[in-house]
């Protein structure tokens, strides 16, 4: 069958060996890109990251289950990690998801990190383009359970949406530097448990730190900045400037879907924002450079992989720097010239 | 990039023992496949539609109430409706000899009973999957 066009149809299995063809990059996948990426650009991507164990899957599935109350189409692409010993991989989001297995309305696939590092996969970005030609209108990319430094989700997604646990210790410490600077929502889920104020209190604390230089504005970007004030939350919602989006603080006990609707109000009101100021043409324009230059060096890579590696030339430049007739920095130099003739 | 065999690991119909699957599941992981395990009290429906939103190789099913007759053969059915032709099924638990020569009938490409090492699994898995 010809995936590409079949998956514009909405042909599921189509959708499913498109993702298999992206992620095991066979030749065909750069067609099927090539094919699908008009299509792109409808989806509303949220990222859902944190600890493991914070309650990513069981979120997803509450809030995919309110979006599909509300007429939309869902999404859901979840991460595991891949041993880097075996190279296999138990993924085991679906668990908490099964009641949404057969709806049609949603499709959920899992991915195994596959060597990145990241908290997701480096296929994951092209997994949410299918998805997204497919006709989702809204996108979840679940990370893997994630610890201070994996912020991946911040290039695929619109809005990235950060859960936190109480009674996880200085937890908030721990990770201050990585996770926690990437949230444009943040969900304290298990609320019911101790420590869950205190944990407000000290997302709210950090974000109080935070300090802001309100950007330039034209006067119609002043207006509609003025239009989102409101929307500013917490103690400080009185300090709040135009221009400057506080991320909101939901308390939320996801498996007794307790909070849940007042989080998906969080979550669109950043979509909104984003929306109307620019931010998310901007977020979107970056991750089209990156992705440009990913493929770039990536094909690059390969080009030279095929002309140096697979020649046997790389070996025979070895026995010469390590016989101290040249030096690395003099064969690349001189590689780089033939390359570039 | 090597094609990575992806497995999904179901328990269809209505018992809650899942010691074997999980071991099963661990040790796939262990031999390099990509193990997509969906849980307890699975519809043969929800099995068919996980694997195929997951495009995986193989569906491994553990069950050990006496339904195999049954939910075995009506997972075969729905997964081929799909259109998954090439996709190899498997399945195991506590499976009376006699009942085996019916559910292979059915599309059940081999049963693995108690006691089977889980290096057999693997490598039956390894010489009949179709990538």
């Amino acid at each position: 069958m010809d995936i590409a066009e079949e998956l514009l149809k909405g042909n599921r299995l189509a959708l499913s060996r498109a993702i298999t063809a992206i992620e095991n990059e066979y030749d065909e996948a750069t067609e099927i890109m090539k094919k699908l990426y008009p299509r792109t650009g409808h989806a509303f991507v949220l990222g859902v990251t944190g600890p493991p164990g914070a309650g990513k899957s069981t979120l997803t599935d509450k809030l995919a289950r309110e979006y599909r109350n509300q007429g939309k189409t869902v999404g859901i692409i979840a991460v595991d990690p891949t041993s880097p010993f075996t190279g296999g991989a138990i993924l085991g989001d679906r668990i908490r998801m099964n009641g949404l297995t057969l709806d049609e309305g949603v499709f959920i696939r899992s991915m195994g990190t596959r060597g990145s590092l990241g908290g997701l996969s480096h296929k994951t970005a092209d997994a949410v383009k299918a998805m997204d030609a497919f006709g989702k209108d809204v996108i979840f990319v679940e990370t893997v359970g994630v610890g201070q430094s994996e912020v991946d989700i911040v290039k695929a997604a619109d809005t990235t949406m950060v859960v936190l646990i109480p009674g996880m210790g200085d937890d908030i410490q721990a990770i201050k530097a990585g996770i926690l600077e990437i949230g444009d929502v943040f969900c304290v889920n298990k609320a019911d448990h101790d420590g869950a104020d205190k944990l407000v209190r000290e997302i709210n604390m950090m974000l109080d730190l935070d300090v802001h230089e309100p950007a330039p504005m034209n006067d119609a970007q002043k207006a509609l900045a003025d239009q989102f004030h409101h929307m500013a939350v917490g103690p400080q919602a009185e300090m709040a400037m135009p221009g400057y989006w506080r991320p909101p603080i939901d308390k939320v006990i996801a498996n007794q879907n307790v909070g849940v609707k007042e989080l998906i109000a969080s979550i669109e009101k950043h979509h909104a924002y984003i929306s109307a100021n620019g931010e998310l043409q901007a977020r979107r324009t970056k991750r089209t450079k990156d992705e440009m230059l990913d493929i770039l060096s990536s094909n690059i890579g390969k080009y030279i992989t095929g002309k140096i590696v697979d020649t046997g030339r790389l070996d025979a430049y070895v026995e010469k720097i390590k016989a101290h007739e040249t030096d690395p920095y003099t064969v690349v130099g001189d590689i780089m010239q033939e390359m570039l003739r | 990039m090597e094609k990575k065999i992806r497995v999904l690991v179901a328990k269809p119909g209505l018992d809650g023992h899942d010691r074997g699957a999980k071991v099963v599941a661990r040790a796939l992981r262990d031999a390099g496949f990509e193990v997509i395990y969906t849980g307890l009290r699975q519809t043969p429906e929800q099995i068919a539609e996980a694997a195929l939103q997951e495009d995986v190789n193989v569906v491994a099913m553990s069950i050990l109430s006496g339904a195999h007759g049954h939910l075995f053969p009506k997972v075969v059915k729905l997964v081929r409706e799909k259109g998954m032709d090439d996709v190899l099924i498997i399945g195991g638990g506590v499976i009376p000899e006699t009942d085996i020569p019916a559910l292979k009938e059915a599309g059940i490409a081999e049963v693995f009973t108690p006691g089977t090492p889980t290096t057999d699994v693997v490598k039956f898995i390894k010489e009949h999957v179709k990538l």
